[in-house]
């Protein structure tokens, strides 16, 4: 077992804010560290102790190992957690971390490694019995394999980089004649973008829905699944809102994928907070996307609807102890719809930092909000334009709509253009009310 | 263990109590155990009616660190293990300081990572620059170590070391100013 009384949060926004909750609930003292841009940030403020790592860009401060590593060191701490983004899945880090004998939050380095390379985890997914898109096992060595096995799959197919994410370094090739140019294109695409020019093929499938199970492991093999999130709403790969449990998942599913989640992570040994995405074919079979080793953050709707304190549970895995409760135990209660707001334009999508003038969150039952801004903050232009996380829980989707509309419009933000009128049509929107919609939709959607 | 606590509302009377069981010098004894924004507040005033830059005081559920240096964090980490009322975050009020920076005419040598500021090579070597030492840019002001890494940081200027704005061993971070250098 291990003592965790200091936590240092190599992070900053909203999860930053996150985990400070928790530690606080926990007793755990709170270092964070920040860039000479995040200055006046929430997080600096109410943390315990803080220090400034470096100059504003992301590379010189939150992604500087060296500066965290010694800031942790200085103040003394016991842990860090990553939260999401930035170094949460640097093997690297974690390693480091490990060396310094400083608890890094979240799994082993080597299970970080394998299932950030998405060819190994591809492999390791298919050892484990997780089903996953037919497509090449190794990346594509030449133009002949890459047609043998398109037609093997079938198309349409997509190429993707192997050091990808995100939406990145993705193809779709949906004749055979198109094939070479698009593979040639995409090795180019990836190298530079990820200086990983390894690429695979797989079948695509054109209306999927984006489904992903958060599961819970501790260190001594307990692994349980707290239900799925819908996250099909995207726009260019990034997801607007999420919602718990998904309208299409019947109790029959989620338990299969479920499992199929739950045995993987024992086969592979993971521990803590990790999320497994699957893509969902319109006849309900399911493949392995990617997994995510970290808090995701859209993890708030599973909260709600299970009641759940994803970060406490990541702590208290890392001091040793187990998970405490069993898979019987987890209940799905209602239903939780989580609205991301964006610092930027409702319609062009172009980032809008500045000065916010007013702020005001909504309250009333099953409204929760995860943000880190404030009246009189600088929205800083260096990081993602997330501001707030709007969050609501009720007993049915439909009330959970309702109580959407109600606190999107009594969410005040002034000064900076926000996404909350975008999400306004969403929610007024009869497809999306009806629970009917893939990973189109955004690109059907009149703005 | 009896209850011990530091009162401050005497005016001359600082009572602190040595986390001792036997031989102990109480001299006061109070009911509440915690201390309350008034009585830090108080003790703040004393520190600084007093004229002491560093105070310290701890019993089994609270430790206090009061300290006048500008800059330096102040933290009252309240007990983890069973205290009955712990202070949460409570800074005492910071003795008064200037609203200008009187300093605002001197290059300030800062220090470009986290880390360890030593103003010595080692322990027993005396220090790289006092105050009054004239300095060239190669000339080496101070050690900052990270991560068991010592790293010397030059002066960058040319000019006279007029403040000296860390002690040797404290904890400094990126941007920190370290030296007043009148150019």
């Amino acid at each position: 077992m291990r003592d965790i009384r200091k936590i240092l949060i190599a992070n900053r926004g909203e999860i930053a804010i996150r985990i400070i909750w928790t530690c606080k609930e926990m007793g755990i003292k709170t270092v964070a560290v920040h860039s000479e841009a995040d200055r006046e940030a929430l997080h600096v403020r109410y943390a315990d102790e803080a220090l400034c790592i470096g100059g504003p860009p992301s590379a010189e401060s939150y992604l500087n190992i060296p500066s965290i590593i010694s800031a942790a060191e200085i103040t003394n701490v016991d842990a860090i957690h990553p939260g999401y983004g930035f170094l949460a899945e640097s093997a690297t880090f974690a390693k480091v971390c490990e060396d310094c004998n400083i608890k890094f939050i979240g799994p082993n380095p080597d299970v970080i490694a394998m299932m950030g390379d998405k060819v190994e985890a591809r492999r390791a997914m298919k050892a484990a019995g997780v089903p996953i898109l037919p497509g090449s096992p190794d990346p594509i060595e030449s133009d002949q394999e890459a047609k043998k096995l398109a037609l093997e799959i079938g198309f349409p197919v997509i190429i993707k980089a192997a050091a990808g994410g995100g939406g990145r370094g993705m193809r779709i090739v949906r004749t055979e004649e198109e094939l070479a140019t698009n593979l040639e294109l995409a090795q180019t695409e990836a190298l530079n973008a990820f200086k990983n020019g390894a690429v695979y093929i797989e079948r695509y499938i054109e209306r999927p829905r984006h489904i992903e199970i958060q599961i819970l492991a501790d260190e001594h093999g307990n692994v349980i699944h707290l239900g799925e999130r819908e996250c099909t709403i995207q726009r260019r790969h990034q997801k607007l809102l999420e919602e718990a449990p998904s309208p299409v998942i019947s109790a029959e599913l989620r338990n299969k994928m479920g499992a199929v989640a739950v045995k993987a992570c024992q086969e592979i040994g993971y521990s803590s907070a990790g999320t497994f995405e699957f893509l969902l074919d319109e006849d309900g079979s399911f493949y392995f996307m990617e997994m995510n080793t970290r808090i995701q953050v859209e993890h708030p709707v599973t909260e709600m609807v299970t009641l759940a304190d994803i970060v406490r549970n990541q702590i208290r895995i890392a001091t040793g102890e187990n998970i405490g409760y069993t898979q019987d135990e987890v209940q799905i209660v209602g239903h939780s719809i989580e609205c991301r707001i964006n610092a930027e334009d409702p319609v062009k999508f172009t980032p809008s930092p500045g000065k916010i003038t007013a702020f005001n969150i909504p309250g009333g039952p099953g409204v929760r909000v995860d943000t880190a801004v404030y009246p009189g903050y600088v929205v800083p232009p260096y990081y993602d334009s997330m501001i707030a996380k709007l969050i609501v829980h009720a007993r049915t989707r439909e009330l959970a709509i309702a109580r959407m509309q109600r606190a999107l419009d009594m969410l005040v933000v002034e000064g900076i253009k926000t996404t909350i009128p975008l999400h306004q049509k969403i929610m007024a929107d009869e497809k999306f009310q009806k629970g009917e919609f893939s990973t189109k939709f955004m690109e059907e959607f009149e703005y | 263990m009896s209850e011990t606590s530091a009162s401050a509302k005497a005016k001359d009377e600082i009572v602190v109590d040595k986390k001792s069981g036997n031989g102990s010098k109480k001299q006061k004894q109070v009911t509440d155990p915690s201390l309350n924004m008034d009585e830090l507040r108080d003790l703040a005033n004393l520190v600084i009616e007093h004229g002491f830059t560093d105070f310290e005081f701890e019993n089994e559920n609270i430790r206090v660190r009061l300290s006048k240096t500008t800059g330096a964090p102040v933290t009252v980490p309240a007990s983890v293990s069973s205290a009955p009322a712990p202070i949460t975050a409570a800074a005492a009020p910071a003795p008064p300081v200037e609203t200008a920076d009187p300093d605002a005419d001197l290059y300030k040598i800062t220090s470009p990572i986290v880390g360890t500021f030593y103003r010595s090579p080692g322990p027993d070597k005396n220090a790289y620059v006092s105050e009054g030492s004239n300095v060239s840019p190669e000339t080496t002001v101070c050690i900052v170590e990270a991560m068991k890494l010592m790293n010397e940081i030059q002066a960058e200027v040319s000019g006279e070391v007029v403040k000296i704005y860390v002690e040797n061993g404290q904890p400094v971070e990126y941007g920190q100013p370290l030296f007043g250098i009148k150019k």
